[in-house]
């Protein structure tokens, strides 16, 4: 179905899907508990941790990759550790679905938050109050009334990591096939002559993928309310 | 089965010395805001931690300080109704019925949901969600959910008040039921004189964070002394039973020997019913009164006058209704010569009793 794009091409495009697919999925379940302690918990160091997750949010990316080469780059020792078990991250689609995962957890938690700080936690009270534990309470009452908001937390990290392309090339650099993602691969076509009529291909794919995304969250979060509350 | 409750707590400047039993049936907390209501029943549910202490249902311990328990909420096997309902948004109502149940112990013998939902008329919302039903629907589904999670002990907090009086009405009737057929005792958190009259077996009358006075319901409503405490419109509660109803509108009572005339009583013949006789709604005279429009006259003697510093007294009537109080001027006790002993007869309009007054 994609043979108006040549292999190159076509190749930056599954491999941004890929890379965001997982770094979304990945991170769903790390965005949901923090997004939870954040929202609910009292405990030292809140704001540090408020900090760091927004941290990406407003450093340089370049920064970002920098600071992931630095921990998880093959000679670094989370990195070499890691290495050691089968799990590499240097120049490979895993580091770009890392950075991107990231790069994205900030724009996650936010949507995240904002729905968790939405549920009354007098109906979570009344919960318990009926027998249920907290780990029941969570996934009884709280997680389907947050349904909504985590969808979009993710459908926004999804269009996030499908676009990161600073902290990305910092890291893992741009090897086609292995790490050269859309923007990455947007970026040298336009570097060398002639790629321009690629590059725009490649912009309309991003376009196309950044709507389909949005439009994709606002249906399932409208219709998602609407069976919540009835 | 009984709660007993024996707390100790600080909170902000104020303190709470707090020490009482509730039988079975319903016990009201009665008292003003920051009179320690919400500290006992957030005690209670777990929700607190008081500084010292020992709660317990029947022998089941669900706080004690000295053996440091503390029973988490989930585990403490209540039925909570709150003031708003707090219906899952997410759930049909059989759903938030059922809610409890799943994580009741098997070994508990559970309620019935074919006999809840006929308890409290709720049959036909069984398929809707919260969010379409009417605050008065939402309320007695919270009563359900309460009830079908096989509770020990059923805390409501409250459970009227965001209702207007039509509701109330509505829901009274439903409370009264609970009591009579819920085998548990039920803590019932309320500062409406009415409700407590209605569905009160015993009353906790709460003050400063102290118990000022508890006791069975009928001799804490018509103590006079409670009056300042908050128990704003003092009342007797007379239990009589429907002799017949007239067809002008009237129904016959018969409380001890005396006749009660009343407006129409939705209760059959026989039924026993609680009517609620405010004090400032009798008046007293020394001679049997003739020609007077007034239906309910009820000779009694005196037992006890109480005064404070206003111009108003409240005078207790022994009778064989029962004991019956009257609101009256300092003036009028002097004139009337009204004294311990004394013998005079209470005068009750019918129309004063209201039907939010009568309950069974």
């Amino acid at each position: 179905m994609m043979e108006w794009l040549s292999p190159e091409e076509q190749q930056a495009v599954l491999l941004s899907l890929r890379v965001a697919f997982w770094a979304t999925i990945v991170s769903l379940p790390f965005g949901v508990f923090t997004a939870y302690a954040l929202a609910r918990w009292r405990f030292p160091g809140k704001q540090i941790v408020n900090g760091l997750v927004h941290l990406p949010l407003i450093l340089p990316p370049v920064v970002t990759g920098y600071l992931l080469l630095i921990t998880f780059g093959r000679r670094a020792p989370i990195g070499a550790a890691l290495h050691e078990i089968g799990i590499t991250f240097a120049f490979r689609w895993t580091g770009a679905a890392l950075a991107a995962a990231i790069v994205a957890f900030p724009l996650m938690v936010r949507a995240m938050r904002l729905s968790i700080e939405a549920v009354d936690p007098k109906l979570e009270q009344a919960a318990g109050a009926l027998g249920a534990s907290r780990i029941w309470v969570f996934l009884t009452v709280t997680l389907p009334l947050i349904l909504p908001g985590v969808l979009t937390g993710a459908i926004l990290a999804f269009a996030k990591a499908m676009g990161e392309f600073g902290a990305t090339i910092t890291f893992v650099s741009n090897i086609p096939g292995q790490t050269q993602t859309l923007p990455s691969a947007i970026y040298a076509f336009l570097q060398v002559p002639g790629g321009e009529s690629s590059a725009l291909r490649l912009v309309g794919i991003s376009v196309a993928i950044a709507m389909l995304a949005l439009l994709a969250s606002e249906l399932l979060a409208r219709r998602l309310a609407r069976r919540i509350s009835g | 089965m009984s709660l007993s409750v024996r707390l100790t707590h600080s909170f902000e400047d104020r303190r709470f010395d707090i020490a009482f039993d509730a039988p079975g049936g319903v016990t009201v907390l009665f008292g003003g805001s920051g009179s320690g209501k919400t500290t006992i029943v957030n005690a209670v549910a777990g929700l607190l931690r008081p500084e010292a202490g020992r709660i317990a249902v029947e022998d089941r311990v669900l706080f004690d300080s000295d053996t440091g328990t503390n029973l988490k909420p989930h585990k403490r096997r209540l039925g909570y109704i709150f003031q708003e309902g707090r219906l899952f948004p997410h759930l049909s109502v059989k759903q938030n019925l059922l809610y409890g149940r799943w994580f009741a112990p098997k070994s508990a013998l559970p309620a019935r949901l074919e006999d809840v939902v006929e308890m409290l008329g709720i049959g036909p919302l069984l398929t809707r969600r919260p969010s379409a039903l009417s605050g008065g629907e939402k309320q007695r589904v919270a009563i359900g959910r309460a009830l079908l999670a096989s509770p020990e002990l059923i805390l409501a907090d409250e459970p009227l008040a965001a209702l207007d009086e039509a509701r109330k009405a509505e829901i009274l009737p439903y409370f009264e039921r609970l009591r009579d057929e819920a085998r548990v005792p039920i803590l019932y958190v309320s500062h409406s004189a009415a409700e407590v009259a209605r569905l009160a077996t015993s009353v906790v009358v709460l003050q400063n964070g102290k118990v000022a006075r508890q006791g069975p319901a009928s001799e804490v409503l018509s103590d006079p002394s409670v009056a300042p405490m908050g128990v704003r419109s003092v009342g007797a509660v007379l239990e009589a039973h429907v002799r017949c109803h007239h067809n002008d509108g009237l129904s016959e009572l018969n409380a001890g020997g005396v006749p009660l005339f009343l407006p129409r009583v939705s209760k059959d013949i026989g039924d026993l019913v609680r009517v609620r006789v405010a004090a400032q709604d009798v008046m007293l005279s020394r001679d049997r009164p003739v020609g007077l429009s007034a239906l309910n006259i009820v000779p009694g003697t005196v037992a006890s006058i109480r005064s404070g510093t206003g111009p108003g007294a409240i005078v207790s009537l022994d009778t064989a209704a029962g004991r019956i109080l009257s609101r009256v001027t300092r003036r009028s006790v002097a004139d009337l010569g009204l004294a311990p002993g004394v013998s005079c007869h209470a005068i009750i309009k019918t129309v004063s009793v209201s039907p939010q007054d009568v309950g069974g």
